[in-house]
């Protein structure tokens, strides 16, 4: 396990070949620190790593870097996302060296939802580039030591060369269409500069094994590292309305049926989660699942514990 | 084209309410095509603004007139006249029309009465439709004709969004196309689907918007 990126915990994990477990964390929509060791305290030790969504669906929410650096306190190992809806290559590489002075080490490039989404539809967009460029730009600071205009990462010409050691990450969307693109987007991740991806949440397993097949034939799986997405059901209205509002996403007929005849949705949703966590498991190339519970965050332990994936490897 | 819509009639009403002799000067080119700002759209509004006057008891004098362009300066002078006349234009082009019209006769106010909106073709009739942003360097070569900076709700260069599903962009599906369902589409039937594979790197948005106020200087053509 040597020549380590960035020595992130994650990616100490995915490089002993362990699979690896991460889930999600939100910023409050305040400045409300209690909201962060609240959802922490749910999280801590039962995941390698959690990702710090980037003011996601466009609503205002605590900046990812420093709820990040709020959870880092609270013993988690933060995945900080980065989108490109907010901000240009000037701020994102500035805000990837602070990330990175304050301990965060692992990062998650995202082209982000379009604001007409959020709470301030009005605003206007950056998209100076997109999320595999962003990659580009994070690999070439990192292991090109370069800005993106070609400076050293120093800070005068007898300074030494201090680069961000980060673990790079993406998102991959084997949902969206046009379908035979999909995998091709993942293979520009990769060379541009992914380590790890997570992938949208995932119902419909028939189509991610499809996309799975192409991903081997490419040999894609050895090149980066596939992080299955779940997101339990919290209800049968919830479960429709990502089945019918949620670009780029697919709720098979069966989730739905389930949820209607069980008497206790919320037990149903997660079952089906540790269900859908087993079969992904043994899909080859899939090193790790991602938990995605939007709001839910409390019932991260038990649905990795009733997966089998308690307890995290010690690294 | 450069495509306009008329700005609500209160809106101009209150821009030019105290104008008691008031030229609406209309554009015979692109807001013509797209049905904003020429002759006739000039002709209704002003009786529109004839009649709201009438019924508020408002004595103001309007006169109409319409030339060629409004981004050349020389069109003017058939005009020329009845700018001086007037206590304020209301100006029927789009904004590069209306702001030129304000240089060529300095201290005369020139109020517009569009919306300028984007560089557009006519789809179909009554229908106009966004196809170019100005990005200063056209990459529309590596996209099969399809412009991914205009056309794409975010200006991705490497492909499609997630929110791609079924042809259409997550941002509105009922009205619009998903971008790069188009490039990809148009790139499978050229037979150049590879070519979507290289990365493309960051882009030189200087040459566009971002470079501070356009200029284009041709030496050989100036005078
Ligand atoms: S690439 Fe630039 S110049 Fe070409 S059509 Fe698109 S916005 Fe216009
Ligand atoms: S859905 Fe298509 S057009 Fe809309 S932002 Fe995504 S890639 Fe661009």
């Amino acid at each position: 396990m040597n020549a380590l990126k960035s020595g992130s915990r994650l990616e100490q994990v995915l490089a002993a070949g362990q699979f690896a477990v991460t889930a999600e964390l939100g910023p409050p929509k305040s400045a409300d620190v209690e909201v962060i060791k609240t959802k922490a305290a749910s999280l801590k030790s039962v995941v390698d790593a959690v990702n710090i969504t980037d003011n996601q669906t466009a609503i205002v929410r605590m900046s990812s870097i420093a709820a990040g650096a709020l959870a880092m306190k609270e013993g988690l190992e933060p995945v900080i996302q980065i989108t490109c809806r907010d901000r240009n290559r000037i701020a994102i590489q500035s805000d990837v060296l602070g990330a990175c002075a304050l301990g965060l080490r692992n990062i998650l490039c995202l082209t982000g939802d379009h604001q007409v989404f959020g709470n301030h539809p009005t605003s206007r967009n950056v998209y100076d580039m997109d999320s595999i460029q962003l990659l580009a730009m994070l690999k070439g600071m990192r292991d090109g030591k370069k800005f993106a205009c070609g400076d050293d990462i120093r800070n005068g010409k007898n300074a030494p060369v201090v680069e961000p050691r980060i673990f790079i990450g993406a998102a991959a969307n084997p949902f969206g269409d046009p379908f035979e693109f999909r995998v091709v987007r993942l293979a520009k991740k990769a060379a541009a500069g992914a380590d790890f991806v997570q992938t949208q949440c995932i119902y419909d397993m028939e189509r991610f094994e499809r996309w799975m097949k192409q991903v081997r034939d490419r040999g894609l799986h050895e090149k980066v590292k596939i992080l299955a997405g779940v997101t339990p059901l919290k209800s049968l209205g919830m479960a429709k309305h990502m089945r019918d509002n949620v670009a780029g996403l697919t709720v098979p007929d069966f989730c739905i049926e389930r949820l209607e005849k069980a008497a206790d949705k919320a037990a149903e949703g997660i079952a089906i989660c540790v269900e859908q966590i087993q079969k992904l498991r043994e899909i080859p190339g899939v090193a790790g699942v991602h938990i995605m519970a939007i709001e839910w965050e409390a019932k991260v332990p038990e649905i990795v514990n009733r997966a089998g994936l308690a307890p995290r490897p010690q690294v | 084209m450069i495509t306009a819509e008329r700005k609500p009639f209160g809106e101009i009403a209150d821009m030019v309410q105290d104008a008691k002799k008031l030229l609406i000067l209309g554009c015979g080119s692109c807001v013509t095509v797209c049905m904003a700002g020429g002759e006739k759209e000039v002709a209704m509004l002003a009786s529109a603004m004839r009649l709201a006057n009438r019924k508020a008891g408002r004595k103001a004098d309007i006169r109409e007139a319409t030339i060629e362009r409004q981004c050349d300066r020389e069109w003017f002078d058939k005009v020329a006249e009845d700018i001086e006349w007037a206590d304020a234009v209301l100006s029927m082009a789009c904004g590069v029309g209306a702001q030129f019209c304000g240089e060529a006769f300095e201290g005369k106010r020139v109020v517009p009465a569009l919306n300028t909106k984007f560089y557009g073709a006519t789809e179909r009739q009554g229908v106009w439709v966004e196809r170019c942003a100005g990005c200063g360097k056209c990459v529309l070569a590596d996209f099969g004709g399809v412009c991914p900076i205009a056309r794409c709700s975010k200006s991705l260069l490497n492909g499609p969004c997630g929110g791609s599903q079924d042809g259409k962009c997550e941002v509105d599906p009922d009205r619009l196309d998903c971008g790069w369902q188009l490039i990809h589409d148009r790139m499978k039937l050229l037979g150049l689907l590879d070519r979507l594979e290289a990365v493309q790197p960051l882009k030189d948005w200087s040459a566009g918007g971002d470079g501070g106020p356009g200029r284009i200087v041709r030496e050989d053509a100036t005078l």
